[in-house]
């Protein structure tokens, strides 16, 4: 390796050129990145915003030579500083990574070792470039993780990993990243794991840490309303290439590619879409109401302690109207997920009532309650666990009409036939099994299985968090679609209030059991009471983007 | 025995439902990575056909256990096609004679010919261990599944069982069954049987508990299913995968399990010629007839390794889907 | 802590107390008769007179009513009295204590080679980026597992002691006739330490936690050591009890084959004279080793991982 003297300013810190690369797997040779570019100057903020199956995660680990042992670089070439770090070994890899560049990686509850104490992993990276005392570098961790926003630091060093929460796992990795003082910061998908007022804070921090200390970051994230909001320049990978790069302004703006004219059209916090929720009829009939509901749960006795309980639900009411979509938004263990089950008679309330079209069925017997499901149904968050692998399209909706005995046979498939038409499928999808399809085709299929049994109230728990963006916004549009035309009335539970803004009448906000805050749509975002509220309207990504671009592309 | 603390022991709403973790994506869609998954790939039968074809060509070993064991069940059911000789009556002029053309495995000390008895003796070892695994899988199965599906005061009452009967070592369970029901192949089935009742109860249990609290078949209850279906269209045929795959390796283990009892003296009276006791029965002259220990207990070692292979491809391609 | 390790001791007796029911009614319920049995597997005359057989009826009790025999029994076993053999007419608890340190010095030389061979084919086979290597070392474990272990036994005889004659075939006199035994008796049990073991090194290598570490600039192994075994072997100190328990069966074949006195030659003995009392304390015995094996590993867990008591305190 020749030494490059060469300090010239222009000269990016990252230039990456023509990169690819392929996985070997037993099927073959596949390729996942097919001549990426991308170029990375001293200080420079770039997001590198994709979808599942993007490339992007490849090119970020290719750069600190992390690629899992079945992937290979097959030709292009990465240079960092000037040197070009395309073939390098192992270990001069090593001498790069943790000194020079550092990873924050995705998901930080298994991203720290559970068996070592916090201090142990800090000071593992402090002193892995240098040599100093433990008691130097005990001293250092304790600053770092100062630094990173962890109060109490000296204690942090003493605790294991799941002592602390999330958010400040995800501070400890922070830490452990600058310990080296990297002049680039790879951050891959840093908060998506987090909840979103957790999440903003943290990246807060981060963009200040790495102004300080004039830290290049390439923020590897899905969400193209993060990276507007956090970025100087804007890379949108897809099918393993760079298609557009540009100011987070320009990208926004006037996107030139195909892929991200839709990515930006589809960015729920960034643009308005093209629908909009199904008009409320005049005089609105109560469907469901709900009174006080109440829900504690046990949690498994820890030695020592004697037995607690958690109330995940206390005192909820709320109604909702036929034809109405009301949306329940909160972060996790606000207790959402708990009263739609409530609401569905999957989980008995421990008070409180629940009234179905006029009928008190609190306490309704096992039986009762079967009957109701044909009235009432429900979907889930991830369709890759709530259709049986086992089972062919045709029989995952007709499930619901065998339950019932709906119909003949030949009935039974015409209905499934037709249901399939109604979520856009093509009819031959019925003899195939869910693993051949899609997400966002597996949860139309979830939809048509809801609606075999024409229900007037269908409850959908988190139906597009597990799908890519640009899937998510199909699906919505298909949900809104479905409630104009059969005048269905949905419970949605979200995390994310961008997914609701355009089909919920009403937001109802929850947190830690209660509502919080309820009013119809416009007026909750536009006029947010609660400050509770105002902060998850605060933490919607994209809001912090350059210029208000609704006008542009609506 | 051993439990490590549950790290959502905290979190108030019901396991898999927190909607703030990010879904991965399956593993099915992941051993192909990089891929990007728009559109759904669709996959034609004869494709998948074509595929299985190549797979097995692709892995002699797998192909070479098929043929091996093929061979070992036409000994099991038809002996006489292998080797039409008598296994019981041997020319003592022929004794102790070394591996050849006209004795492949050589004869023992009263000239009877050892391929011919090792032959004869497969229907009585497999059977043996047939009945074994059956008895074992069918009564694990039932406990197993039911302390899986309806959960509660049955299933720890089943469990805190199927605990004590791990806690004792298998061979040692099988050897007091044995004392108090005395020897042949019938007590030495049931004995092997007792030894693994419990593997198939844990299995059983962990599958269906699994099934059980996916949420498809949350899905199916929801949707008004009754619990029998639910039982009969989701939970056991999901559950039945692993269990067999279980079923297959466990065969192999009960040959191994059946072959000691037999060395040991418990199996068939003899002169059967139990794989076990032919070992045994070598033991005797292996200074000057080697042979006599080392064919038997090859085929024994072979016709195991044969199952395994199978369980474990079985395992592995079912974990495909 | 102290309610941790009362809790797990009262598990531990509850199973044991559970496990001597279990063979209380497979050794004294199921052959209707135990007095028969056991005759009938011992000395070869036939021509027991009716009174005699009375007489020990009567001597061991078998005339009382079940839950009488099993509540005396019981309480003489919680005293340590396991009854006497029936051929012998040694106290049970004196005829095993007798045999035990012979077996006792084989398990432990075996435990040696199992976690030697198949510690270092696991952390090798996981450790090494040849994928050819990697497939032999991996492909050794499932072969072995698949052998007899008395043909293993009889292998190493013709092998070791008639074609070469380093190591002698039979018998028990100092450390040279214990290897072979060790060997036999250790080699399924590596097997079986370098299933489990790789399988949970790469599990554990796969962990996210692995590419953090990787990205300070830690060396391969370093993170190998340092944090994959540390973390893969808490999954495989389940399998200690199944060792402990293999290694007492192992013994029973592996003393047959190599005419070796001991535990496992006593089982022998006891099952084919269908001496119940010993049998039932060959059985049991074997219970407790697995019992106490998975409660000093319950009790040593909370030192190996925090998340087993050390609280959780989000703040």
């Amino acid at each position: 390796m020749t030494e490059q003297l060469n300090p010239s300013t222009s000269r990016p810190l990252l230039e990456v050129r023509g990169l690819c690369s392929e996985y070997l797997t037993a099927a073959g040779s596949i390729p996942a990145l097919r001549g990426a570019d991308l170029n990375i100057s001293a200080g420079e903020k770039v997001a590198l915003v994709g979808e599942s199956g993007s490339g992007k995660s490849t090119l970020s680990h290719a750069l600190i030579g992390l690629l899992p042992e079945n992937a290979r670089l097959t030709d292009g070439t990465i240079r960092y500083g000037g040197e070009d770090i395309t073939r390098w070994s192992d270990r001069q890899f090593r001498s790069l990574r943790g000194a020079r560049i550092g990873l924050i990686p995705q998901d930080p509850t298994v991203s720290l070792n559970p068996v070592r104490t916090i201090g142990h992993q800090v000071m593992e990276a402090i002193r892995a470039h240098r040599r100093m005392s433990k008691a130097a570098a005990r001293q250092q961790a304790q600053q770092l993780l100062d630094q990173a926003g962890i109060d109490r630091p000296a204690v942090r060093l003493r605790q294991y990993p799941h002592q602390l929460s999330g958010g400040m796992r995800q501070r400890v990795l922070i830490a452990i990243a600058i310990a080296g003082d990297p002049d680039l910061l790879i951050a891959d998908e840093p908060t998506s794991a987090l909840d979103a007022t957790v999440q903003r804070r943290i990246l807060d921090h981060l963009d200040d840490l790495a102004a300080a200390r004039g830290t290049a970051v390439l923020l590897v994230t899905h969400d193209l309303g993060v990276a507007a909001d956090r970025a100087d320049r804007i890379l949108v990978m897809s099918g393993g290439q760079i298609v557009e790069s540009g100011t987070a302004a320009e990208v926004l703006a006037s996107p030139q590619d195909a892929y991200t004219r839709q990515l930006v059209a589809s960015a729920p916090g960034l643009t308005e879409p093209a629908w909009a929720p199904a008009p409320l009829p005049e005089e609105p009939e109560v469907l469901l109401r709900a009174e006080g509901l109440c829900r504690s749960f046990t949690l498994p006795a820890r030695r020592g302690e004697p037995r607690q309980s958690v109330r995940a639900v206390d005192g909820v009411s709320f109604s909702l109207a036929r034809g109405e979509t009301l949306a329940l938004v909160g972060e996790s263990g606000s207790g959402k997920s708990t009263t739609a089950k409530l609401a569905l008679g999957l989980e008995k309330p421990d008070a409180g009532t629940l009234l179905f079209d006029g009928q008190d069925i609190t306490a309704l017997r096992r039986g009762e309650w079967r009957q109701l499901r044909r009235r009432a149904q429900l979907i889930y968050q991830n369709p890759y666990a709530s259709l049986d692998p086992r089972f062919s399209i045709e029989q995952i909706i007709t499930e619901p009409l065998d339950a019932f005995a709906v119909g003949t046979t030949a009935q039974r498939r015409d209905t499934a036939a037709h249901l399939l038409d109604r979520v856009a499928l093509p009819s031959h999808a019925l003899g195939r099994k869910p693993v051949e399809l899609s997400g966002g085709q597996r949860q139309r299929v979830a939809i048509a299985r809801a609606l075999a049994l024409a229900p007037d109230l269908v409850v959908c728990d988190e139906p597009v968090s597990a799908l890519d963006v640009s899937v998510q916004a199909q699906v919505l549009e298909l949900l809104a679609e479905l409630q104009r035309d059969q005048g269905l009335t949905y419970l949605f539970i979200t995390h994310d209030l961008a997914v609701v803004r355009h089909l919920a009448h009403r937001v109802a906000v929850m947190r830690a059991g209660r509502i919080v805050e309820e009013g119809p749509t416009a007026a909750l975002f536009e006029h947010p009471q609660h400050s509770y509220t105002q902060e998850l309207l605060g933490a919607i990504s994209g809001r912090q983007a350059p210029l208000h671009i609704a006008e542009v592309t609506a | 025995m051993t439990q490590i603390a549950a790290p959502s022991a905290l979190k108030p709403e019901l396991p898999g439902t927190d909607p703030s973790e990010p879904r991965p994506e399956p593993a099915t869609l992941q051993t192909v990575p990089g891929r990007p998954d728009r559109g759904g790939r669709e996959r034609s039968p004869a494709q998948g056909q074509a595929g299985r074809t190549r797979r097995w060509l692709r892995r002699p070993g797998l192909l070479l256990s098929a043929l091996f064991l093929l061979l070992v069940l036409t000994a099991a059911f038809a002996p006489g096609v292998l080797a039409p000789g008598d296994p019981y009556t041997g020319d003592s002029s022929q004794a102790l004679q070394p591996p050849g053309t006209a004795h492949w495995f050589g004869t023992d000390h009263l000239g009877r010919d050892l391929y011919t008895r090792v032959v004869h003796g497969t229907s009585l070892s497999l059977r043996t261990a047939l009945i074994a695994v059956v008895i074992a899988l069918i009564s694990g199965g039932i406990f197993g599944v039911a302390a899986g599906f309806l959960g509660g005061w049955i299933d720890q009452a089943i469990m805190r069982v199927v605990d004590v009967l791990l806690a004792i070592p298998s061979l040692l369970l099988s050897l007091a069954l044995i004392s108090a029901l005395g020897f042949g192949s019938t007590n030495v089935a049931i004995a092997v049987a007792l030894g693994s009742v419990a593997t198939f109860a844990r299995i059983a249990r962990s599958q269906s508990l699994r099934v059980c609290q996916s949420t498809f078949v949350e899905a199916s209850r929801s949707l008004g299913s009754r619990w029998h279906t639910t039982l009969r269209r989701h939970v056991l045929p999901n559950a039945a995968g692993p269990i067999l795959a279980l079923a297959v390796l466990e065969f192999g283990m009960a040959i191994l399990a059946v072959s000691a009892l037999s060395f040991l003296g418990y199996g068939a009276p003899r002169p059967a010629p139990e794989w076990g006791s032919l070992v045994s029965e070598g033991r005797n002259y292996m200074a000057a007839a080697g042979w006599l220990t080392t064919l038997p207990g090859l085929v024994i070692a072979a016709t195991v390794l044969s199952i395994n292979r199978l369980a474990h491809a079985l395992g592995g391609e079912r974990r495909r889907f | 802590m102290t309610r941790y390790i009362v809790l797990r001791v009262l598990l531990a007796a509850g199973v044991l107390w559970a496990a001597y029911t279990v063979t209380f009614a497979i050794l004294y319920i199921i052959p209707g008769d135990p007095v028969s049995a056991m005759l009938a597997g011992g000395l070869d005359n036939g021509a027991v007179s009716a009174e005699r057989l009375e007489e020990l009826r009567d001597a061991y009790g078998f005339n009382d009513p079940l839950p009488l025999q099993y509540a005396s029994h019981l309480w003489a076993a919680v005293q340590g009295d396991l009854g006497t053999s029936v051929q012998t007419g040694q106290p049970v608890s004196t005829a095993v204590g007798q045999v035990l340190l012979p077996t006792v010095e084989l398990s432990a030389a075996a435990l040696v080679i199992a976690l030697v061979l198949g510690g270092g084919i696991a952390l090798v086979a996981t450790y090494t980026h040849s994928a050819w290597l990697r497939e032999a070392l991996l492909g050794i474990p499932p072969v072995a597992v698949s052998l007899p272990t008395f043909w293993i036994g009889l292998l190493l005889i013709q092998w070791f002691s008639f074609q070469w004659g380093i190591f002698p075939a039979m018998g028990d006199d100092g450390i040279r006739s214990l290897v072979l035994p060790a060997l036999t008796l250790g080699l399924p049990i590596s097997a079986l330490v370098a299933q489990v073991l790789a399988k949970s090194l790469q599990e554990a290598a796969l962990d996210p936690y692995v590419t953090t570490t990787r990205a300070k600039g830690i060396s391969r192994l370093q993170v190998h050591l340092g944090h994959v075994l540390r973390n893969a072997t808490l999954p495989s100190l389940t399998m200690v009890g199944l060792i402990a328990g293999n290694l007492l069966a192992g013994s029973v074949i592996v003393e047959t084959v190599f005419s070796r006195p001991g535990l496992g030659q006593l089982t022998v003995q006891a099952v084919t004279l269908q001496d119940l009392p010993v049998v039932q304390g060959v059985v049991l015995f074997g219970a407790v080793v697995f019992i106490a094996a998975n409660l000093i590993v319950d009790l040593l867990l909370p030192l190996a991982d925090p998340r087993v008591t050390v609280g959780r305190s989000y703040a």
